[in-house]
């Protein structure tokens, strides 16, 4: 499976909560598309705060979603003024509060 | 709370990269000895700080070409009907992961299915007749990338 590119990566999952990041928000982001980079440039930007775990991009309703951790509500507040409004070409954010992993398998229904 | 050194960092940075390397490889690397490898890297995992191991498949070569997130308000709320809503989502083979989460939605799921056709099934005859489901949204994936985190 290797061989065939079928297997890509094995990879250690980390506990935040176990090092002390209890805050996990999803941040949904619209962003300028009158910027013929923008998506590029906010990517490049976001790669550069360490607590974005994920980037993702959609076709849909939002154009983008980050997923960051922070230590409490205090640090996350500092974080979102200083290391995310400040990233280029945001036209709306929306912030959803992460409560509870019900399921995650991510097996494939072979 | 677990307290890391820069060592430790350095480890965990290696093991999200790679998780099969062994502790005299990942010595080798950073340069400590097999013994002293193996030590550190074994606390990661007593202290829970690894949780496991996930292999990244590709997708596609499985033929599972769409992966979709749906934002699920449910219609009716109360203990029972969100034990219920929780049991009958997580039993839908192509729902992979759910978070119940506040703010615009309830739940976040991500979905996969083999192609635009396919997740039409899954929407209409499993997620739509979810008990108590409300207002759907769908945000199809184009990319996705996952950072390493703050490990230094």
């Amino acid at each position: 499976m290797q061989e065939e590119g079928i297997l890509r990566a094995n990879r250690a999952v980390i506990d935040w909560r176990a090092l002390g990041y209890e805050v996990e928000v999803s941040l949904r982001i619209t962003l300028d598309k009158t910027q013929p980079r923008a998506f590029d440039e906010f990517m490049a930007a976001a790669r550069n705060v360490p607590e974005v775990l994920e980037i993702q991009t959609f076709l849909g309703r939002v154009d983008l979603r980050l997923s960051i951790i922070a230590r409490d509500m205090g640090h996350y507040q500092q974080l979102y003024r200083s290391a995310i409004l400040t990233l280029p070409h945001i036209a709306d954010i929306e912030a959803l509060m992460h409560v509870a992993r019900i399921k995650s398998d991510e097996v494939l229904p072979l | 709370m677990i307290e890391l050194d820069t060592t430790d960092r350095l480890i965990l940075r290696e093991l999200v990269r790679d998780a099969t390397q062994s502790a005299s490889a990942i010595g080798r690397i950073l340069g400590l000895s097999q013994p002293a490898a193996w030590r550190r890297i074994n606390r990661l995992r007593e202290t829970g700080v690894i949780k496991g191991q996930r292999l990244e498949l590709d997708h596609e070569k499985l033929g599972f070409g769409v992966t979709v997130f749906l934002g699920v308000k449910l219609a009716t709320k109360g203990r029972v009907s969100l034990e219920d809503f929780e049991r009958a989502v997580s039993a839908i083979p192509e729902v992979q992961t759910v978070e119940h989460i506040l703010g615009l939605y309830d739940y976040r799921l991500r979905v996969v299915a083999r192609d635009i056709s396919d997740f039409e099934r899954v929407l209409r005859r499993r997620i739509m007749t979810l008990p108590g489901v409300g207002d759907v949204e769908a945000n199809v994936l184009l990319s996705e990338e996952r950072r390493p985190g703050p490990i230094g």
